[in-house]
């Protein structure tokens, strides 16, 4: 790609390396027009300039959206979502260290009460962490736990509470609405929280993470996406489309399955990397 | 979930249908829409541009038969072309040992332990003595997760949750097998990353050692451009025999569907549509070809 004249073949090698990145096919197309524009008003000859205006592009865009997670209030509420399988689980397990080690006392809410072995997967990761959890026992209603996790976290004068929940599609309204019920019960016993409310979307997910973003922020307001398992090939470029379209900011990236891969999401990194 | 992209389709050959016959700037012009269709559905870019090219050739090359619209040969000639690269048939599972190994491969969370599962219940439905054995030595609770579904169905699960060598315990799994007299063995692995070198290594000693009838690969229908190229190193590294597409009960357009079979050339034979341990299905190539073209 280095070291061409701008062409239309070019441009169509862009859109393939877009695409391939999942930035989707109509925020690509979107892209390359603007570029094709800048093309001509700002005379650019070569293929590295050209790149070098779309990373900027890209980095600028993503920049607004890059943001630190809210934990300033004691006691607040994390609350995790996301559909089945994308990382939640570890996640929490991650995030629960690094807040330790920040010096905050932790607790988590063993709400995913439905998938096998979901609530001992969360002990092993309260055990890793040195965190205290509070968990029902399988099928109890999710809510309940949260309800009996938020009691403790204000018994005992924690800082914050990771609420784990079950994966769930977006488009099974049922459990959907289950959303509302949890968030419900921590804004009636904690007023003011959940303070964040985190989305959290597998880099290997295409178009879909759209569909996802919209139906889960339409049903709660999402205030943050955590990227899972950047550390394979995807890029994860469906962030792009998510930001511009949707303004949800990326919070954290996944980088593999220990408990120190966690990373604060860099919008500079990503871009290079989109483009690796 | 191919709603969609069948919506899309018709409308790109409806358009080309309201010119009454084909000329290539028409066809050109449908075959953009097709190709943008395609891709919002995820299947990967270079499948499409073959998948395109194809069409492409055929439909300029096709000879008018009597009594046919142009257009309804353009949609016979997608068709056929999604029907071949889907595969032809719903293909069973090849199980011909005494008793026949099944080993489940894929990433992380992609769906395994639960397809494990689905199909040990499926299985045993057919009258079958099944066994399942868990070598995921590493997620929290991994064995645990698989143990409780085999209870839910009332399969046994044969664990060694102190072993820390995952092909000793398929060794060990296979040998109660054929000392007892099961007819089938699952094998449930650990995720792993298509470019994690140890861990492939992990999954071929495991084949090696258990010589398994069937090696499903464990795709998620949402995954996105990557999938051809984890589907191709999975096959390449640890090698497979079929695959299971999970999450179709998700609103992704699933053009992994195409992706993955394309690039590999294995079958799809199962369908994941949730998370219920019944909530599965055989992959019919056929119907699903006809879904997107709405016939
Ligand atoms: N490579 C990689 N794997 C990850 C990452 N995050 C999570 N995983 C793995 O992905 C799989 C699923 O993770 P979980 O944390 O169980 O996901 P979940 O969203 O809680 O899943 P459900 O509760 O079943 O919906 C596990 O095998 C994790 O180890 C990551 O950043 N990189
Ligand atoms: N909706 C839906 N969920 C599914 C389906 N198959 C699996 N799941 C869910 O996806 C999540 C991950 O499934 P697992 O079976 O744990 O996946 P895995 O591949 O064993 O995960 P690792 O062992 O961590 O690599 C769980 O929440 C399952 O309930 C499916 O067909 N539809
Ligand atoms: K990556
Ligand atoms: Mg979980
Ligand atoms: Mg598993």
């Amino acid at each position: 790609f280095k070291g061409r004249e701008i062409d239309e073949e070019l441009f169509e090698e862009l859109e393939e390396r877009l695409i391939l990145a999942d930035i989707g096919v109509k925020t690509s197309l979107q892209l390359i027009d603007e570029l094709r524009k800048e093309t001509k008003k700002r005379k650019l000859k070569t293929s590295d300039e050209l790149l070098e205006v779309l990373k900027e592009k890209l980095k600028n865009l993503l920049s607004n959206y890059a943001g630190e997670l809210r934990t300033e209030n004691s006691p607040s509420v994390i609350l995790v979502l996301g559909v089945n399988g994308v990382g939640k689980t570890t996640t929490i397990g991650k995030l629960a260290k690094q807040l330790k080690d920040k010096g905050k006392s932790v607790l988590l809410a063993a709400a995913d009460t439905f998938r096998a072995a979901a609530i001992e997967q969360l002990e092993v990761w309260a055990e890793r962490a040195d965190v205290r959890i509070v968990k029902g026992s399988e099928g109890a209603d999710p809510a309940s736990v949260v309800f009996d996790a938020v009691q403790s976290l204000k018994a005992r004068g924690e800082d914050i509470l990771i609420v784990d929940t079950a994966g769930r599609l977006h488009n099974k309204d049922r459990l959907m609405k289950e959303i509302k019920k949890i968030k419900k019960v921590i804004s009636r016993e904690i007023p003011g929280e959940p303070s964040e409310i985190l989305l959290v979307l597998d880099a290997n997910t295409g178009q879909n993470a759209i569909s996802q973003a919209k139906a889960f922020k339409e049903i709660t307001d999402v205030t943050g996406i955590v990227l899972t398992k950047l550390d394979g090939t995807a890029k994860g470029g469906i962030v792009v489309a998510i930001a511009s379209e949707l303004k949800i900011p990326i919070k954290y990236i996944g980088i593999g399955e220990k408990i120190e891969d966690l990373r604060p999401f860099n919008p500079e990194e990503f871009v290079e990397e989109l483009f690796s | 979930m191919f709603d969609a992209l069948a919506e899309k389709i018709q409308s790109a050959i409806g358009k080309i249908a309201k010119k009454g016959r084909i000329d290539e700037e028409t066809l050109n012009k449908g075959l953009r829409e097709i190709k943008l269709a395609l891709l919002e559905a995820d299947v990967n870019y270079k499948v499409v541009s073959d998948f395109i090219k194809d069409i492409k050739e055929k439909a300029l090359g096709a000879k008018v038969t009597k009594g046919v619209t142009a257009v309804q040969q353009l949609v016979k000639i997608v068709h056929d072309e999604l029907v071949k690269t889907l595969g032809e048939k719903a293909e069973p599972l090849n199980l011909k040992s005494k008793p026949s190994v099944i080993l489940l491969i894929g990433l992380q969370g992609s769906g395994k332990t639960t397809t494990s599962a689905k199909l040990a219940k499926l299985l045993k439905k057919q009258g079958k003595k099944v066994l399942l054995t868990s070598v995921d030595i590493y997620r929290p609770a991994a064995m645990l997760q698989l143990k409780k579904l085999g209870e839910q169905i009332s399969v046994p699960v044969f664990l060694e949750e102190n072993e820390k060598d995952a092909a000793k315990i398929a060794e060990d799994a296979l040998k109660k097998a054929k000392k007892e007299g099961y007819d089938v063995l699952i094998v449930d692995t650990a995720g792993r990353l298509h470019i994690d070198e140890e861990m492939l290594k992990e999954a071929k000693e495991i084949k090696e050692r258990i010589h398994p009838d069937e090696v499903l690969f464990v795709s998620d229908a949402m995954t996105g451009q990557e999938a051809v190229n984890i589907a191709k190193a999975f096959d390449e590294n640890v090698g497979m025999t079929g695959i299971v597409l999970t999450k179709l009960d998700s609103d992704a357009r699933g053009g992994v569907a195409l992706s993955v079979k394309g690039v590999t050339g294995k079958p799809i034979k199962f369908a994941g549509v949730g998370e219920k341990i019944d909530d599965f299905e055989p992959f019919y190539p056929d119907r699903v070809a006809s879904r997107i073209l709405g016939m």
